[in-house]
């Protein structure tokens, strides 16, 4: 079998970030992905990124990827694709299918960095063919350059809502609505202007009531909603629609550490059940770590720098950095993280963070 | 639908192209893109039928989690065609219900 001083479970933004840190610190580490492609959810990002230039601000999201693929190249980061994980044993083996066999590896560190997966919404014809998750949406549009569809109608508001919102109008969909349940906008304002200024309407307080069609999507049913989330009479307007794209909110990745038997809390704000972990990113199991989505839904921002500090900490711990110049790095990215997690928004993500942390 | 002139992308010129057969029809596909993107590109949005109620269903999750976009390729029912590459002379078929292994592979 072979031996790595580190296995990473998922080569996002969180993955690859942490690979970079261990192995400049002289780690031998291989990087797994179910996927065919690295870089997890960050080709699809074509937009700039926020904060400040240490966090690579104004950047577009697949150029941030692309540097983090370069990096993990020049220092040798093995990366293993198509190599689904179904493993982890009690002595840190990691078991997982790559071209039809079985394959294991002995890691002394294993960092989860599994990612996210978008949350559904129920309402009669949501099955239907032309409902789908607006990461699903991006992706089509931004990584294979294809519409899913012509007519358009968003769901949420968020930050996802929103963005995704604009590369529809930007790949040439129409999107003749966003409609969002809650009574404010839940992202960032600068996004919501971006889109109205399209001329998008943004509906607060509307939920979908149903949508009909013939085999897929033609159109949906919207309604206010009051206070107490209940429909408001005679508020209905129907849309000539082809397609829905849900953005309400998406749930943290977390079989492996179940599998792991990694100790658990919730904490609905960070999106439900999320592995309780230490300020060096470790889990309740020695050994294994986690970083990015899989410890609370944030960005890719994030991600990265909880990635480069669960890589600093394997590094402390497989003894290639000591503690004065392990505490050093991680306090830089600290700072970095507490300068993501600041304002309207990201006050709410630290406090949520600091619960979490204040669990062990 | 593809997308040919993209504000920020720019405009899909080096792809390569393969051929694939989908229910019988003859489409062509983008070398490296998932099944899921090449139906959609060519409108199609059913992708299978619901073994108990007969219902259709297409791509919801995109990222191979949901399984709602499995079809049967190439005689093998149940492949999630959202992670699943084009290949040249693939044979793609719409699932009926949990589908059928055919012998020829």
């Amino acid at each position: 079998m072979k031996h790595r001083d580190a296995v990473i479970i998922g080569a996002g933004p969180a993955g690859l970030a942490a690979a970079v840190e261990i192995a400049k610190a002289g780690g031998q580490v291989t990087l797994l992905d179910e996927n065919n492609k690295p870089g997890g959810q960050l080709f699809k990002q074509i937009h700039k990124f926020f904060g400040s230039s240490e966090h690579l601000a104004g950047t577009r999201g697949y150029n941030i990827g692309l540097q983090l693929l370069e990096n993990t190249k020049a220092l040798g980061v093995e990366v293993i694709l198509d190599a689904p994980v179904h493993g982890i044993y009690h002595d840190r083996v990691v078991s997982f299918s790559h071209k039809g066999k079985e394959q294991s590896i002995d890691a002394q560190k294993i960092i989860l960095a599994t990612g996210a997966s978008e949350n559904t919404l129920a309402f009669p014809g949501s099955t239907l063919p032309g409902v789908m998750g607006a990461g699903a949406a991006q992706t089509m549009i931004n990584v294979h350059q294809v519409l899913p569809g012509k007519k358009i109608l968003m769901v949420g508001s968020g930050n996802v809502g929103l963005i995704v919102t604009y590369q529809l109008l930007q790949a040439g969909a129409n999107v003749l609505a966003l409609i969002e349940a809650a009574p404010q906008i839940g992202g960032y304002g600068v996004h919501a202007a971006k889109i109205r200024r399209a001329g998008v309407p943004i509906l607060i307080s509307h939920t979908i009531k149903e949508v009909w069609g013939n085999d897929e999507v033609e159109g949906a049913l919207v309604t206010q909603i009051d206070k107490n989330w209940q429909p408001v009479p005679h508020t209905e307007k129907s849309f000539d629609i082809d397609t829905i794209c849900i953005a309400v909110g998406l749930s943290p990745l977390t079989e492996l550490a179940w599998l792991a038997g990694c100790r658990f809390t919730y904490i609905p704000r960070l999106g439900g059940h999320i592995p309780i972990h230490n300020s060096d990113m470790e889990t309740t199991v020695p050994g294994i770590y986690v970083a990015g989505d899989i410890t609370g839904v944030e960005e890719a921002s994030s991600a990265m720098e909880e990635g480069r500090l669960a890589g600093i900490a394997c590094a402390q711990a497989l003894g290639l950095y000591d503690a004065k110049r392990a505490l050093i790095l991680k306090d830089q990215v600290w700072d970095r993280l507490n300068a993501l997690r600041t304002g309207p928004f990201g006050e709410g993500r630290r406090q949520a963070k600091e619960e979490l942390l204040n669990v062990l | 639908m593809r997308i040919v002139n993209h504000p920020i992308l720019g405009k899909d010129t080096d792809s390569q192209w393969v051929t694939i057969n989908v229910d019988g029809k003859i489409l062509q596909a983008k070398k490296g893109e998932p099944i899921a993107a090449a139906l959609l590109a060519a409108g199609i949005r059913k992708f299978r039928i619901t073994a108990k109620e007969g219902n259709p269903r297409g791509i919801f999750c995109g990222i191979g989690r949901c399984t709602d976009c499995i079809m049967t390729v190439n005689g093998q029912p149940n492949i999630r065609t959202c992670i699943t590459l084009v290949e040249e002379g693939m044979v793609i078929e719409n699932q009926q219900g949990l589908g059928k292994w055919s012998d020829s592979k």
